[in-house]
């Protein structure tokens, strides 16, 4: 029975789209998209492919396979992996409620969740910092009960989920509401209980823009610079975050350096942002059959 | 839109979200109103009416308007050719779309300066031009246009997908011209997600500091924007004017997606009727 | 349906507007005469706001005046704004390293550090502490540093210039102490880096760590940024302790010959730097806190400079020497950090 809903649902949520050569426009948009990419991120990124090849592959290797870069790497994108699961689950939980139920101020609640994008990240580091130094309104309190926030790896895990949490909430949220009623109340008249509803039929329904988001808000937070600097501590090998050694390695004028690692940051957010893109492919070719 | 009565269940749901909300996004906005009238509404109009800030001002809103209309057509363009077509490659494209998300700022900025720096692939050629480009406000949109690249793309994308392409597929085989499709089919359905997608794109401009403090030069009043000169005064130890400038930012941003809710609230019964189509 | 399609156009309309606005607003850029753009580093602000108004009045005879532009940041990421074509017609940066990268890529004549008196080091400073008032873990010179239980705050040396001259006071003080052995002087700064909870990329988001957040015991810091951090955060809560040694800060000032010879603005960036050593700018050097050269305008500040034993950066063979062998790549500073 839930099933065949699903299915349904699918149905109407995705219409199949099948008559290819009736749309027009196809050239003109592929054209100006590419033309775009081309001129906005291809060029500029092709600078940043072709750069750290003046090293020699085994003077990128060395780069790369350092302790300190490695660990760097594993530093920012282990936090942004975590940041962008807790921000799944915080992301749902606010999307769910903002576009489920009416209460006062939710219109205001509803902007808020994009102040993360608006508020300058070196301005939100600095004031996440403030509140969650040992000497912060939220700080204190904590560093009695032995929680250290700020300066640690967990303010780190802080900050980007402030980055990420807007992405999930912002693509989680229109499918919600676009999601018909109409069938989550079928379910429910047809004797699903709640639960059965929100497994079976609108989880499904979120999953490929769930990924979305969660693939989104990983991507942000790895590369993520401004706001972690003021609450990581940046001591090397524990809280010193990929990027910041970029910046160190500008500093010696080390550009070839410097783009090695922002080479490997880029194949490494690529590579994930990929799989969760044929993930995603993969789940709304099946919503479509 | 809106729901049914909240159950406690329910209830529980929405204290969670807003305590959820209270502590990561709430609490540092708090912070910085807090922080900016630390020494009252005098020093903090003090703060904003300094010539500097307002130079900071012009600079970041000239950008925003030059990048954001720039990255709209590209997110309408881009979100048409892969809603309403299959295509190979297809996945590569979004992901490729998606990519600047990923980049760090600090990469954004550096690019830039890989190509048109002194000692970058363009830099002699322009310097014998005399053309500036980077330490600029060229540079300083450059860096501004690739770090919002995506937004009105992303926004638009998984929206069209789900509209399907039944509707501007009827429209052409009644007979419609392509443009009038477009405009009188597509762009109505899509208009909020257009929207959003603008306004987030907005705020992103607004707010980057990353990749700009790469490519602006930091020379005061001339290639600063708002973060950059929040920055700036925070380096001086100037904290209120620091965040008096943040709360520029942030009020901004608030207006911007008020705003927003504005004229969904006063459109919703049309809204609805779209979305139940 | 039109309707909201209108709105819409009137929003955007709006922006666009906006953006006409900012387009029209009266700044133009920096070159031209009279005009001249000084690249500096984080600690000058407030020094360079002043000359730069003490300068104008100098120069009585160029009409119209003289406008400088100032841009301000970590002093290795300004070197390298100028090397990728930022336009400055001179350079006030942190270390001689920095001007040196100029040099090494035909911006500025290698010989830069003899044209202008001092090693072209107009004023001066040195490494103090800056404790917590009433100096409770009883911080008096560098050995108190490596004790346990205290936590020392300083900035990256391989992003802040200050840093640099931070870690060689260390390395110096070690290496007099045990009579020239560098392995002890290695492992001091070894023991002292342990100590330091938060590194900071620049000097004032170190001073901000230490006096906003009451991060560590000690900060290490320039003589003028200490004495600056106690007018605009020490509300009282702060002191300076000067150590018997430390080292002869001198941060170099240069005019960047490309640039000028491309603006035509030679004359103007040479009266610029040579005007920092004229009694009035020493004066205002001091009252910004950095040591002055000119002895009668020292002698008017000792009371607020104090007299201490320093070594220089000649004591390390010259900043090439130093670069390489405690701060490139792998060098010593590094090898603090790599995982045991």
């Amino acid at each position: 029975m839930s099933r065949a809903l699903s299915l349904a649902v699918a149905a109407k949520a995705r219409k199949p789209w099948r008559k290819d050569s009736v749309l027009p426009g196809f050239p003109l948009a592929l054209g100006i998209t590419l033309t775009w990419l081309s001129l906005i991120f291809l060029l500029p990124l092709s600078a940043l492919l072709l750069r750290p090849w003046e090293l020699g592959l085994s003077g990128f290797w060395t780069v790369v396979t350092d302790p300190r870069v490695i660990a760097a790497l594993r530093i920012s994108f282990g936090a942004a992996a975590l940041a962008a699961t807790i921000n799944a689950g915080l992301g749902l939980l606010i999307a769910w409620v903002l576009s489920r139920y009416a209460f006062p101020g939710r219109r205001f609640v509803d902007a808020l969740v994009d102040l993360p994008f608006a508020l300058p990240t070196a301005v939100a580091g600095i004031a996440l910092t403030a509140i969650y130094a040992p000497n912060g309104p939220l700080g204190a309190p904590l560093a009695e009960l032995g929680i250290r926030i700020a300066y640690t790896p967990l303010g780190i895990l802080l900050a980007l989920i402030f980055v990420g949490l807007p992405f999930v909430v912002r693509t989680v949220q229109p499918v919600l509401e676009d999601l018909d009623r109409e069938v989550e109340e079928a379910a429910r008249t047809l004797g699903a209980t709640p639960r059965q509803t929100a497994w079976r039929v609108v989880l499904p329904a979120l999953a490929p823009a769930l990924l979305t988001g969660v693939g989104l808000a990983f991507a942000r937070a790895a590369g993520e610079y401004g706001s972690v600097i003021f609450i990581a501590g940046n001591m090397p090998l524990r809280s010193e975050i990929a990027p910041l050694l970029i910046v160190i390695k500008l500093e010696q004028f080390d550009y070839a350096g410097a783009a090695a690692v922002g080479l490997a940051m880029l194949a490494l957010s690529f590579t994930g942002l990929l799989l969760l893109n044929s993930l995603q492919g993969a789940l709304a070719r099946r919503g479509r059959a | 839109m809106t729901g049914r009565r909240p159950s406690p269940g329910s209830l529980a749901l929405i204290t969670g979200a807003l305590v959820v909300l209270g502590l990561i996004v709430v609490l540092p906005l708090i912070m910085v109103f807090h922080e900016a009238f630390r020494l009252g509404a005098g020093a903090y109009i003090a703060a904003l009416k300094e010539p500097d800030a307002w130079a900071a001002m012009h600079l970041t809103m000239l950008v925003a308007a030059i990048a954001v209309p720039l990255n709209a057509v590209f997110g309408l363009a881009a979100a048409w050719a892969i809603a309403k077509f299959e295509f190979r490659g297809r996945s590569l494209l979004i992901t490729l779309i998606d990519l600047p998300f990923s980049i760090s700022p600090v990469v954004s900025g550096l690019v830039w300066v890989l190509l048109f720096g002194a000692n970058g692939w363009f830099g002699p050629l322009l310097q014998d031009l005399g053309i500036r480009v980077i330490f600029n406000i060229t540079g300083v949109v450059l860096a501004t246009v690739l770090v919002t690249l995506p937004f009105v793309a992303r926004e638009l994308i998984p929206l069209m997908e789900q509209q399907g392409a039944d509707e501007e597929t009827a429209a052409i085989t009644l007979g419609a011209g392509p443009w009038t499709t477009f405009f009188r089919v597509t762009l109505p359905n899509v208009k909020w997600g257009l929207l959003y997608g603008v306004l987030l794109c907005n705020a992103r401009a607004m707010g980057e500091f990353g990749a700009v403090s790469v490519v602006s030069g930091h020379i005061r009043g001339l290639t600063n924007t708002l973060p950059l000169h929040v920055e700036i005064l925070y380096n001086e130890y100037d904290f209120v004017g620091a965040f008096a400038v943040a709360t520029v930012l942030a009020g901004l941003a608030l207006v911007t997606l008020g705003l927003k809710s504005a004229l969904e609230w006063r459109h919703a019964g049309e809204l609805a009727a779209s979305r139940r189509h | 349906m039109t309707m909201t399609l209108n709105r819409r156009a009137a929003l955007i309309g709006g922006l666009a507007s906006a953006g006409a606005l900012a387009a029209c607003a009266p700044r133009t850029g920096a070159a031209g005469a009279g005009a001249l753009l000084n690249v500096s580093y984080d600690p000058t602000r407030e020094f360079y706001r002043d000359y730069n108004a003490l300068f104008a009045q100098l120069q009585p005879d160029l009409a119209g005046g003289v406008r400088v532009e100032q841009s301000h940041g970590g002093s290795g990421k300004q070197a390298r704004s100028v090397v990728d074509g930022l336009e400055a017609d001179v350079v006030t940066l942190a270390l001689a390293a920095d001007i040196d990268e100029l040099a090494k890529r035909g911006l500025i004549a290698s010989d830069w550090a003899s044209r202008l008196p001092d090693n072209s080091a107009p004023y001066t400073s040195t490494i103090v502490f800056l404790v917590r008032k009433g100096n409770p873990k009883a911080i008096q010179g560098w050995d108190d540093l490596i004790r346990p239980g205290v936590e020392v705050i300083t900035p990256n040396p391989k992003t802040s210039g200050g840093a640099r001259w931070n870690y060689l006071a260390a390395w110096g003080h070690a290496l007099k102490q045990s009579g020239g052995d560098a392995a002890v002087a290695k492992s001091f700064v070894r023991a002292m880096f342990q100590r330091v909870p938060v590194l900071d990329t620049g000097a004032r988001g170190s001073t901000t760590t230490f006096a906003q957040r009451g991060i560590g015991d000690v900060l290490l810091a320039w003589e003028n940024e200490a004495f600056l951090a106690m007018h605009e955060l020490g509300a009282g809560g702060l002191d300076i302790v000067v150590p018997a040694t430390s080292i002869l800060a001198e941060p170099p000032v240069a005019v960047v010959d490309a640039i000028v010879a491309r603006h035509g603005t030679r004359p103007l960036a040479e009266a610029y730097l040579e005007g920092l050593y004229t009694p009035e700018a020493q004066d205002l050097a001091a009252r910004h806190h950095f040591r002055p050269r000119r002895a009668e305008v020292a002698a008017r500040y000792s009371d607020k400079f104090v007299q201490l034993q320093m070594t220089t950066i000649a004591d390390f063979g010259g900043w090439a020497v130093a670069q390489a062998e405690h701060f490139a790549d792998g060098a010593v500073f590094d090898q603090i950090y790599q995982p045991q």
